[in-house]
């Protein structure tokens, strides 16, 4: 049978909160019997987005992730659960019970994503479920997926074996597969988040004066594995993304008809901008 | 007995047995009819033909002739005057015209008078059936805010949830633009902004005004307390008493002080809507009740308007340049394009919510290059990617102008646009390439100024010499960005206008925007935008004498007083009693020299404030100024009116509960300011005209605007002439009638669906690109009513609104005006900011920039506060302690050597106040910048009010007052210097002895400390 899956495309979302705001103006204020209580007006986020800035001045990036309650088909929560409090429906959802949950606030540490929020006021745990009283009754996205201006979010309705064939094709992720949940809420570009980037500017003497110089080659090396490679854009500016910051060291070779070719070494802790790399003209021939 | 007298009898005989008709179909109109018993007599002018109605618990009998004591009389002057008028059919200009020549009149009390002429209104269609069932008890309706118009689903009196409009094959399909071998069409649905997704939180907000209070120190007849104002509290009251408290203010100030001592004060945005709007029935009222007016600055514009309308005209457009049908140009042509102070995708052209996000998606497919201007690396830049410059704040101008040198020194310009459509180009060049003044602007000299590498600067203009470029200017692409609201903003403005003049404006590929405004939709269907007035019947103050005084004929009105008070001198004006300014005026580019003073000859000073909302101390500059003014007694009277107990509604005597949107009947097209911002709604991917239901009924007391004008109206005999005898719902209808939507849809249909979509114009048939007249020499073809006709020079519809009808490079309206005006002169020079690092006594004190743009998660002080849904986004308020603070961003090795960490609370203060805020550390700022939204809607004094830290977030209480330039009242808050340190949980204002040694200290330190 099709089940529910989300898509988020880490790479299209720029935290406008569409999506959050969207959850709370269909939970505040409205109980659905069956799938969810009220949210609580205001300190809730079921669907909250973190961000990560990279880089330096004047070299940064900013990446945002949606994070919620991933459906897991797996789900820590329902472990321990008091009988009926979760359940998992056989469409993928996963489902708080608002009568047989309350009281439980032991739920909201069962997940390892941090995605179950206490109602203090209701005494009930509540994570996002999937607008699943919306999907009952017809619905064929989510409100997230509604108001997302990017298409960031996209609900799929999908049989699993097409949905993993998507994951293949498309490299889809998850997150934290190592604690073995099974999340049915997928992301593209996860990287942007959790990998990490190296840039520099390369500047030289071209004419009697200090110029950018683009259309340089540049070689990432990491020991003897030739990483990537990339060209200089208008600003002398080049950028290789998707790095592990794990304290290795790197290379960067860059060459350049003008100019002697240049190495440059650096242990990549956390995302840098080299800052300013001159090139120097090519040796003049000795006479 | 004629035939006229026959009929007009028959009329009225019949009139009695339809309102009993109705009310027993109708059981609304049945309770409706019960409100009142009173007689109403109704007679020709001598007496012939009379019928008197006597309304009694909801029955209604008559009698032919006269009543003794009627309560209400109507007259009309003859019997076929009558016959003609007393038709369900009869046409409102006859009606009007009736009134206005003396033929058709009402007596005795205005309320009743109102009371039943709304009747009659509402008996010819007593309950009207709107929305669309949804099957579950749920209805669907339709309504419109400044982000976005929703779909509302309401159940049991209750609004379930609000979403996106998504339409149906019964609309008319999206558009197709076709570019570069791909076709490209949006969504076939609207799109929201994030202040449009939680207006329901907004809407339940526990902060609504539900009742009418008033101060509990105030006593109209005794002791006022004025010093009081801000911290003394509120009691219920009725509306019985807060009106009669409001008309009588109105009176006594009228009598005691003469002409001019009330103030009416709007914000710059309400909810939306044709007839609800500020534009529309607040014009009326304040008009109707004799106030003198607030004369607004430009300020989205400033710059723009103050200085580059003088290089090009578009006055009426306030110096933003006209767009039509770029969209299309730049997909197909463009082949870089610089965003200047440019962050579309969190200002979202104004009211556009994110339609142009989409466009922007589409730039990677089409590789365009991009590159973002701005001291703050933006949202824009940060989704979209591209090369991100970072000037230091306020000198904008100084790369520009480098930028020129380039092009001037290396032959990079369109030389032959240069020659043949501009003038005065020699005498700039001489300025830029340092013939006049010894000082050629390099990039070299530039780097200095703005800290941008003169590499970079060269790099820029080399390349944008040779591709064709789309420059971003502000938010929508022609115009705004924070940078022309700075002490410079009118050079920056200035600066951008003359690189457009060098590189061809109009030339294909070439030209203002940033996928924002220009979209292929039909502009042609009629109807109007909110600017064009409503119901105002203000042929002064809106765009109304343009169409919609024609086509929806109403009464004029016009305000008596001559007094004018600049909104940013309001403090001023009540404390000292004097004040300057110079206006906006979109007619000609002259009308912005027309100095004025406060107060107007022979005029009182103000005394009493009307106070429409509360957003003066987010909003303004140097806000706590605002703040003393309400506390001194030379205000006697303030009313405010206002939906949410916030920001300066606090300092109200009497607080008048208004409903929202939701709550009302209103009619509108989506993003069509119309006026100064005409077809701003070319920014839609689909051009949405919709009825706003009223979907559910006030909450609490809360009433309309209009009605609460209304009824104060009636106190004074004005209320029949204010709303002219007519319901919301009759006025929505009656701009439904002007418009040309009854030539695709009918009425019944519209009330119920609530939304027509206007069918895009196909490929080939869309509006000339703009400005391409200009560029190639022909006759204005864009459908823009500006210049006037009397302001072109040779022949109609040829060249720019200028003297010479040519972009110039040499001002001649500022020659004319001052040309030794140093902060303005004919050629625009780049000049420090008179706040920033060049300011040295106060940079050594005050050691970091702030830049406070127009904000990103709520609009203006809409859904800010008031416990809405935006709380919770950590970029917009932040959780500390159970509070929810404003944000401000701060340097990363700025917040190091302050000892500040991520969400710390700190105190951003300077001379002028102390604001608590919570502090984002980012590297997005370079060092010496930081960076908070203005706009908080929320001030919360810790101690005196105006003279304490404001834990509320109000950031322009420390943005400075002074006018942008001398010669003009602009506003320049991001010309703002303060500092930034750990709040130490004092309430007092300034700062902590010998804190700025100890940071400079500690920031060489981090400097030493920073990785090379």
């Amino acid at each position: 049978m099709k089940k529910w899956n989300l898509l988020i495309d880490v790479a299209k979302c720029f935290n406008c909160n569409n999506c959050a705001l969207a959850v709370h103006d269909e939970y505040c204020g409205n109980s659905f019997p069956g799938y969810a209580e009220e949210m609580p007006r205001q300190g809730h986020r079921w669907i909250e987005i973190r961000q990560r800035e990279q880089g330096e001045y004047p070299m940064v990036e900013v990446a945002y992730l949606p994070v919620t309650c991933n459906h897991c088909d797996e789900p820590s929560c329902m472990k321990g659960a008091p009988e009926g409090a979760i359940s998992k429906r056989a469409d993928g959802i996963v489902i708080f019970d608002p009568v047989r949950s309350k009281g439980h606030p032991e739920l909201v540490k069962s997940c390892p994503y941090g995605m179950i929020w206490w109602n203090e006021e209701k005494q009930l745990p509540q994570t996002w479920p999937f607008d699943a009283h919306l999907l009952d009754k017809g619905w064929t996205q989510t409100r997230a997926s509604q108001v997302c201006p990017t298409n960031a979010f996209q609900t799929l309705h999908l049989e699993d074996e097409e949905m993993q064939r998507m994951v293949r094709d498309e490299k889809l992720e998850v997150l934290h597969p190592e604690f073995g949940n099974k999340p049915r809420v997928y992301y593209k570009n996860l990287d942007s988040y959790f990998k990490s980037f190296v840039g520099g500017t390369l500047e030289g003497m071209l004419n009697g004066a200090i110029e950018c110089i683009a259309d340089a080659h540049i070689v990432l090396w990491k020991g003897t594995q030739k990483l990537a490679e990339t060209v200089s854009d208008t600003y002398g500016d080049f950028r290789f993304r998707r790095l592990d910051a794990d304290g290795a060291s790197y290379r960067i070779e860059v060459s350049d008809p003008r100019f002697s070719s240049k190495t440059l070494e650096f242990a990549l802790k956390k995302s840098c901008h080299l800052g300013a790399i001159a090139l120097e003209p090519k040796a003049a021939k000795a006479a | 007995m004629s035939l006229a007298a026959t009929k007009f009898s028959v009329i009225l005989y019949g009139m009695t047995h339809a309102l009993n008709f109705q009310a027993s179909r109708f059981p609304e109109f049945a309770k409706r009819l019960k409100e009142k018993n009173f007689t109403c007599q109704i007679a020709t002018a001598d007496k012939s033909i009379a019928r008197y109605y006597t309304f009694n618990d909801g029955r209604v009998s008559s009698e032919s002739g006269l009543h003794p004591k009627p309560d209400i009389t109507i007259s009309v002057a003859s019997a076929k005057i009558g016959a003609r008028l007393f038709v369900p059919w009869v046409d409102q200009l006859e009606r009007i015209e009736a009134m206005k020549n003396y033929q058709f009149g009402a007596d005795g009390s205005d309320e009743l008078i109102v009371w039943f002429t709304q009747t009659m209104m509402l008996m010819q269609n007593p309950e009207v059936e709107y929305g669309i069932d949804m099957g579950d008890g749920t209805k669907r309706y339709v309504t419109n805010t400044n982000g976005g118009p929703l779909f509302v689903y309401v159940k049991d009196g209750k609004v379930i949830r609000t979403t996106p409009m998504e339409f149906t094959d019964q609309d008319a399909p999206a558009w197709t633009i076709k570019a570069r071998g791909k076709s490209f069409t949006p969504p076939h649905k609207t799109t929201l902004s994030p202040h449009g997704v939680s207006v329901k939180s907004t809407l339940y907000s526990p902060d609504r005004l539900l009742y009418p209070m008033k101060r509990v120190d105030f006593d109209p007849k005794g002791e006022r307390n004025p010093q009081n104002r801000g911290i003394s509290g509120y009691e219920r009251i009725s509306w019985e008493e807060a009106l009669d408290i409001v008309a009588g203010e109105i009176t006594r100030v009228k009598t005691e002080h003469g002409q001019g001592a009330i103030l009416g004060n709007h914000g710059s945005h309400h909810m939306w809507g044709n007839i609800g709007y500020y534009i529309s029935a607040a014009y009326k009222f304040f008009n109707t009740i004799g106030a003198s007016r607030v004369a607004h600055n430009p300020d989205s514009w400033e710059g723009w308007y103050w200085g580059a309308t003088h290089h090009y005209g578009y006055s009426m457009r306030l110096g933003q340049v006209e767009f039509y049908n770029t969209i299309e140009d730049c997909m197909k042509e463009c082949e870089m394009m610089v965003f200047w102070s440019s962050d579309p995708e969190a200002t979202n052209g104004a009211y556009g919510g994110f339609e142009a996000t989409i466009r922007r998606q589409w730039l990677k497919d089409l590789g365009i290059e991009l590159v973002h201007i701005d001291p703050y690396f933006n949202h824009t830049a940060a989704l979209l990617g591209g090369k991100w410059m970072a000037p230091k704040p306020g000198t904008d101008t100084a790369l520009a102008l480098a930028i020129a040198h380039v092009w001037m020194t290396e032959g990079l310009y369109d030389k032959k646009f240069v020659a043949d459509r501009c003038v005065g180009f020699d005498v700039w060049s001489d300025y830029v390439l340092g013939k006049e003044d010894g000082v050629p602007k390099t990039p070299e000299w530039q780097q200095a100024e703005t800290g941008v590498p003169a590499k970079e600067v060269r790099a820029l203009a080399r390349k944008w010499g040779k591709t064709k470029t789309y420059l971003a200017a502000g938010g929508p692409g022609n115009g705004h960005g924070g940078a022309c609201r700075a002490a410079n903003g009118i050079q920056f403005a200035r600066a951008l206008a003359c690189l457009m003049g060098m590189q061809g404006m109009g030339k294909p590929g070439v030209n203002y925007g940033n996928l924002q405004y220009g979209g292929p939709i039909d502009i042609r269907f009629y109807f109007p935008g909110y600017a064009e007035g409503g119901m105002s019947g203000d042929i002064q103050n809106t765009g109304i004498p343009v169409s919609l005084y024609q086509r929806m004929p109403q009464l004029p009105s016009y305000g008596p007083s001559m007094q004018k008070v600049p909104r940013l001198r309001i403090p001023e004006a009540i404390m000292d009693g004097k004040a300057e300014g110079y206006p906006w005026n979109g007619f000609t580019i002259e009308g912005q020299f027309m100095k004025f003073s406060y107060p107007a000859p022979g005029h009182s000073p103000i005394k009493m404030l009307y106070k429409y909302g509360g957003a003066s101390i987010g909003t303004m500059t140097e806000t706590n100024r605002y703040v003393n003014m309400y506390r001194t007694d030379k205000l006697e009277f303030v009313v405010n009116q206002s939906i949410w107990f916030e920001g300066e509604a606090k300092f109200a005597d009497v607080l008048l509960p208004a409903c929202t949107q939701f709550e009302r009947w209103d009619i509108s097209d989506l993003a069509h300011a119309g006026g100064y911002g005409m077809h701003y709604q070319t920014q839609m991917n689909h051009r949405v005209i919709m009825l706003q239901h009223k979907c559910i009924e006030p909450l609490g007391e809360s009433k309309s605007d209009i009605r609460i004008f209304t009824e104060i109206c009636s106190r004074l005999g004005l209320g029949t002439y204010f709303c002219e005898g007519m319901n919301e719902l009759d006025w929505v209808k009656r701009v439904f009638d002007a418009s040309d939507l009854p030539k695709v849809i009918s009425w019944k249909e519209f009330l119920k669906k609530g939304y027509y979509v206007v069918p895009p114009l196909e490929e080939g048939k869309r509006d000339p690109v703009a400005m391409r007249w200009f560029y190639e020499g022909r006759k204005k073809d864009v459908p823009e009513p500006s210049p006037l006709p009397g302001d072109y020079r040779k022949q109609f519809l040829m060249g720019l609104q200028t003297q010479s009808g040519k972009f110039e490079f040499e001002c001649s309206s500022l020659k004319h005006f001052d040309a030794n005006d140093p902060e303005r002169p004919p050629i625009v020079r780049y000049l420090q900011s008179w706040e920033g690092p060049q300011t040295k006594e106060l940079f050594g004190r005050f050691p970091l920039q702030l830049l406070s743009p127009h904000s990103r998660f709520s609009f203006h002080t809409f859904a800010d506060g008031k416990q809405c849904s935006t709380n919770d986004i950590a970029e917009h308020r932040v959780l500390v302690k159970g509070y929810y603070y404003w944000v401000v961003r701060i340097n990363a090795q700025d917040a190091r050597a302050r000892g500040i960490k991520h969400h710390d609370l700190v105190k951003v203060h300077n001379d002028r106040g102390a604001v608590l805020c919570a502090a984002h550390v980012t590297s997005r700022l370079g060092q010496g910048t930081a960076h908070s939204y203005s706009s908080s809607a929320v001030y919360d004094p810790l101690g005196e009010p105006g003279n304490s830290v404001d834990r509320g977030g109000c950031i322009n209480n420390l943005t400075p007052k002074r006018s942008i330039a001398s010669k003009v009242l602009g506003m320049a808050p991001n010309s703002c210097l303060v500092e930034v340190e750990l709040w130490d949980g004092s309430t007092a204002l300034g700062a902590r002895a010998g804190t700025s040694e100890k940071v400079a200290a500690n920031a060489a330190a981090a400097k030493e400390a920073m990785p090379s």
